[in-house]
């Protein structure tokens, strides 16, 4: 075209991305790449090769290694053997190969820039002003923590070996969102990129090498779903990383289940995009073009569910159309568009399919008359306009660039709506009212929220979700502790269980009787009998029935955990208000002390001594609780805008907790304490075998002001009664400290809604080891952390 | 709407290279009533419109013949201005045909843009150098704006104000740049404003008004959202962002909020509203982001000069020398081109 042409048109033209180098460096791996194990480039053990291709094309870039288990078997003993000697060198050491990656990765911000592009289909625009910048910051960021690691993260030691499966959408920023933080601990790594998208990781491993990084620390090994699932059921590995889909995520903990391999998943999201009334419309539209058209919306983050309030609903629809008819998408090596290529064939058939499914339920489809390439995996961005939310479009994971949209009337409504999904992992708020806006924040189910704000990320602030998008955080402080594990948890042994006494006969004789006391079920408030009407005897150690205790079944756990969601004000009080019933919890559990000593005593047959302690220690943890109900804080980030990251503990919701036998108060104590601190609601099941101390507490409870609902115990058979918690699609989290069968159970099963789950693998915990089992070790695990992100300015 | 006049900006013979039909004959805004809702309901985000405008550049570009095209299309949008104490006659002069002939022939030539008549959108001068602009200009269509109003702080007498405006129309001056009186806007005298506008406006009669809103002495993207939509309700033709004289003018996020305000206002009163951009845009580079933001957020028709004018002295040296190396390869001077 000519000049005179374009200046009569003004149009763009083409504005191409010179590829050479890429296409270089792919053709010196024409005869295929190997996996990256110990050091080295290795060819798979069975000599299998894929082909990796240009979605933009179809054409093929290279051939990647299909791994199998004899490779990742070789990819985990280069890691074990590794892990030891990098865990050792000092933190500064750590810090200076991190910092090497760091500038290494600028170094080639190019090359990484357009080979992402060619092999994801996703703008070069993007790879170079967002997606590399951030993986070196990620980087920077963990050098960072590598050197502070001896002094600020002291009581913790690495998990070992990390099994880490990463998603196509940002295959080099999510291998920097794992690899970062696993090496900067002390963790060694094998690694495996996503099908679709493994050049970048091959690439990274060719430079890390360059860069100085020990053989074994980080390897790569490349291949399909089944690679993964190697990886995931490799005895070798200690803990799974895993961002992708929620289908997937679930497998994964099934088949972890029992391993005692830790677990963080960050999966897939259906985020809410709020529009007020009182919002900049043009700025809450070009955020929705970063929320949902940003990676062609293959996010798991994408704000892909538009909720405008009424009154502007015609206005910003409109103002949206016209915004839409002014996007480009073009070749992903094109510096002039807005959008790129999708992934795959399979994933646009997907998409497509979809949006047939929205427009047969209802929806009206807007997609802008504008080119799309000839060829290639190209689809234009869309709006389903007047979803309902039974709609599979409202409800169901596109990951496309699609998006719905819905309307709200008041500010209730707008949080009843975006939560109305089981997903929690990102929301959006447009308002430019601060009250409002700050009050909406903390009322979505979401880990991470932003505020006139969409997609922003950074290595400071935690990334990860609520509800079904997963659990574990990435970046920040909060990030760290996913790969590290508490110096006092390591070398716990297995819980033995003591021998069942056989029970005695007790001769009854004419003395004046005890007083019967009949121990119930403590649910909403209330002692209630349980549902079944059957009681179960609680023998001494030598036999002597003690008393009864009821039956609990399922639908007690059901009736407790109705009770328990019915709670929410508990999570909601202030922390000053929930330290008081904690102190005053305390103050009526020590009045009693002799009782509960006497229990304890009875049940155990430890010693008066004994007894008392224990008393003493649980008196003692209550108030520790009380004391960390109002400092166990949140903090505030820092990352590079201007603005702030609030990084809010918040409560998980209702907890299930599964007691063990030892210390029975003081485990039952010590679990349930840090639970309630945080604003969770409890269902607790006592020691099986001794529960009467837990029955003796509801009278504490019911002097101490605990709000009907926070604390419900339910006795009984603890394997049937933590299946139904572990079962239950309306229990937020489940704590197992009791046997490896019940640990393992309660892995198994959480996957319905993909509960937080916290085991000690059937391993004895000393409950009067304050640095085992009190503080932070606990309330990590019952908070959540969500990150809102607030830019500023006038 | 009854008094719609068709009545082209400048209206110089350059215009007749405008392809696009009847694209110049735009209507002439008509005031209207001060709708203070509307203002007090203005909201703006800092933080969305810098990342709006921060990405921008990664969003579009154009490359070789494209990008000559659009510095040309740049060059026929400058409003080439000197508005200095030093300004003499023959400088005007000098300047005047530098507006005539902007491009060496033989780069127009080689870009097979000759036969365009290519001009600047303008000459933009204190009122002193006015009529000697016009005589200077007399035959090129080129338009002498005239910077008026007390310029650039704009606190002389209203009344004296007024005068001015009316001197300069009458020496020649199709095109009137006001200054509004700051204060109105720091004090939210949403009302004093409009008058303001308003009395400028009726005594440009013929004359174009472009309002300069000195958007660096406003501070806030909504007080100068709020001061657009002002002006424009008052009856300006153009909303402008600065004299070139306070300590911030042209920036990007300032233009991405004014012409947000010129969409809403012709959504809402059907009238289009041009934009001026003046001061700090002296690279090549810097004015094809603000073409890019133009088209992106307005449409095509805000590229031309009845609807887009860029108040620049340097810029036009530096797209000289760009088009130089599109032509030749080679990376071009400054002393290779005539000055202006």
């Amino acid at each position: 075209m000519s000049v005179a042409r374009y200046f009569d048109e003004m149009s763009y033209g083409p504005a191409p991305e010179a590829d050479g180098e890429a296409r270089a460096w792919l053709k010196r791996y024409e005869s295929g790449f190997g996996h990256f194990i110990g050091g080295k480039f290795v060819q798979p053990a069975a000599g299998v090769h894929f082909d990796a291709m240009d979605p933009a094309t179809g054409k093929k870039l290279g051939r990647v290694a299909q791994g199998d288990a004899a490779d990742v078997d070789a990819a985990v003993a280069a890691a074990r053997k590794a892990q030891g000697p990098w865990a050792k060198l000092p933190g500064h050491a750590r810090a200076r190969h991190l910092y090497a990656l760091a500038r290494a990765v600028q170094r080639h911000a190019r090359l990484f820039a357009v080979i992402e592009a060619l092999d994801n289909g996703k703008p070069v625009r993007e790879t170079r002003d967002i997606d590399v910048p951030l993986v070196a910051r990620h980087f920077y960021y963990h050098a960072g923590w590598a050197q502070l690691q001896a002094t600020e993260l002291a009581d913790q030691v690495p998990v070992g070996v990390v099994g880490q499966i990463i998603p196509w959408n940002f295959p080099l920023l999510m291998l920097a969102w794992k690899v970062a933080p696993a090496l900067a601990f002390g963790n060694t790594v094998v690694l495996k990129p996503a099908e679709f998208t493994p050049l970048t990781a091959l690439l990274f491993a060719e430079i890390a090498a360059a860069a100085g990084l020990p053989a074994g620390v980080l390897n790569v090994v490349t291949g399909d779903g089944s690679t993964g699932a190697a990886i995931v059921g490799h005895s070798g590995v200690d803990k799974i990383a895993f961002t992708g889909s929620s289908e997937v995520g679930k497998l994964i903990r099934a088949q972890t289940a029992g391993s005692g391999k830790s677990l963080t998943l960050e999966l897939g999201g259906k985020s809410p995009f709020i529009v007020f009334d009182d919002a900049d419309i043009d700025g809450a539209i070009e955020g929705v073009v970063d929320a949902i058209w940003f990676n062609q919306g293959q996010v798991c983050c994408a704000g892909s569910r538009l909720l405008v309030q009424e009154g502007i609903a015609d206005k910003f629809h409109a103002r949206l159309k016209r915004r839409m008819s002014n996007l480009r998408v073009g070749n992903p090596l094109d510096k002039a568009i807005d959008m790129g290529a999708i992934v795959a064939p399979v994933q646009l058939e997907r998409i497509k399919s979809l949006v047939a499914t929205g427009v047969a339920e209802g929806a009206e489809l807007f997609q802008p008359e504008i080119d799309l390439p000839a060829g290639g995996c190209f689809y234009p961005p869309t709006l389903l306009a007047h979803v309902q939310t039974a709609a599979t479009v409202a409800r169901e994971e596109i990951f496309g660039p699609v998006l719905v949209s819905m309307t709200f009337r008041t500010p209730d409504e707008a949080v009843m709506l975006a939560n109305n999904t089981r997903y929690g992992l990102s929301a959006s708020i447009w308002s430019e009212t601060i009250g409002l806006a700050l009050d909406i924040a903390p009322k979505l189910q979401a880990g991470v929220v932003w505020i006139n704000a969409t997609n922003l990320f950074d290595a400071a602030v935690g990334f990860g979700g609520y509800r079904e998008s997963g659990y574990g955080r990435e970046g920040g402080k909060e990030g760290a502790y996913e790969y590290l594990k508490p110096k006092a948890w390591v070398g716990r042994k297995a819980r033995v269980a003591a021998e069942l006494p056989e029970a005695q006969e007790k001769v009854a004789g004419f003395d004046l009787p005890d007083l019967d006391r009949t121990a119930k079920l403590f649910v909403g408030g209330k002692q209630a009998r349980p549902d079944g009407n059957y009681s179960r005897a609680v023998l001494s150690p030598k036999g002597v029935r003690l008393g009864e205790v009821g039956e609990g079944n399922r639908k007690d756990i059901r009736n407790a955990v109705a009770a328990a969601r019915g709670a929410e004000g508990w999570s909601k009080a202030t922390s000053h208000n929930r330290a008081q019933i904690l102190y005053y919890m305390a103050e009526n559990l020590s009045a009693r002390a002799d009782e509960f000593a006497g229990r304890v005593a009875a049940m155990t047959g430890a010693s008066k001594a004994k007894s008392a302690a224990e008393v003493e220690a649980s008196v003692g943890r209550l108030f520790a609780y009380g004391a960390w109900a109002d400092k166990f804080e949140g903090s505030v980030h820092a990352p590079p805008l201007r603005g702030v990251a609030l990084a809010m503990n918040e409560p998980i919701g209702v907890v299930g907790i599964v007691c063990p036998d030892e210390a029975p108060l003081l485990s039952f104590i010590s679990l349930l304490a840090p639970v309630i601190a945080m604003g969770n609601r409890a269902v607790i099941v006592p020691s099986e075998r001794h529960p009467l101390a837990a029955t003796d507490f509801y009278q504490v409870l019911e002097t101490s002001d605990v709000p009907a609902g926070v604390v419900n115990i339910v006795t009984g058979a603890a394997k049937d009664l933590a299946k139904t918690l572990a079962d239950h699609d309306d229990v937020d989290a489940i704590w197992a400290f009791s046997t490896k069968e019940i640990a393992t159970l309660a892995e198994k099963l959480s996957v319905g809604n993909l509960k937080r789950v916290l085991t000690d693998h059937g391993l004895l915990t000393d409950w009067f080891d304050q640095t085992a089992a009190e503080g932070p070790i606990l309330l990590r695990h019952a908070v959540q952390v969500k990150n809102i992100w607030i830019p500023y300015g006038e | 709407m009854a008094d719609l006049k068709i009545a082209p900006i400048g209206g110089h013979a350059a215009q007749a290279n405008h392809v696009l039909a009847g694209h110049n004959a735009i209507a002439r805004n008509v005031a209207q009533p001060l709708d203070l809702g509307w203002v007090q309901g203005v909201r703006v985000n800092l933080s969305a419109a810098e990342r709006r405008v921060a990405t921008l550049p990664g969003r579009r570009t154009v490359k070789k013949d494209a990008q000559a095209a659009w510095l040309l299309k740049a060059i026929t949008c400058i409003d080439l201005t000197t508005l200095n104490g030093d300004d003499t006659t023959e400088r005007v002069k000098r300047l005047c045909a530098k507006a005539k002939a902007p491009v060496r022939a033989d780069l127009l030539e080689a870009l097979g843009m000759a036969d365009r008549g290519l001009t600047t959108g303008a000459i933009c001068v204190y009122h002193r150098f006015v009529a000697i602009a016009v005589e200077a200009l007399a035959g090129s269509g080129i338009p002498v704006a005239a910077v008026s109003t007390g310029f650039p702080a704009g606190l002389i007498p209203h009344d004296l104000k007024l005068k001015e405006i009316e001197a300069s129309v009458k020496d020649g001056a199709q095109e009137i740049d006001i200054v509004i009186t700051r204060e109105h806007v720091l004090t939210g005298n949403w009302q004093a404003l409009y008058d303001e506008m308003r009395d400028f406006r009726a005594a440009c009669g013929q004359a174009h008004v472009k309002a300069i809103l000195a958007t660096g002495d406003l501070k806030t993207l909504r007080n100068v959202a709020r001061a657009s939509l002002v002006c424009m309700m008052a009856g300006a033709d153009f909303i402008k962002t600065s004299t070139g004289k306070e300590s911030v003018n042209a920036t990007l996020a300032v233009t991405l909020i004014m012409i947000r305000m010129i969409r809403e206002y012709q959504e809402r009163t059907g009238f289009k509203i041009g934009y001026k951009p003046a001061g700090g845009i002296s690279a090549a580079k810097d004015v094809l982001n603000y073409q890019f933001l133009m088209k992106e957020e307005l449409g095509r028709e805000w590229l031309e000069p009845n609807l887009f004018r860029i108040g620049a002295s340097s810029l036009l040296a530096d797209i000289e020398r760009q088009l130089e190396h599109h032509v030749t390869g080679r990376y071009s001077a400054y002393n290779r081109h005539a000055a202006g």
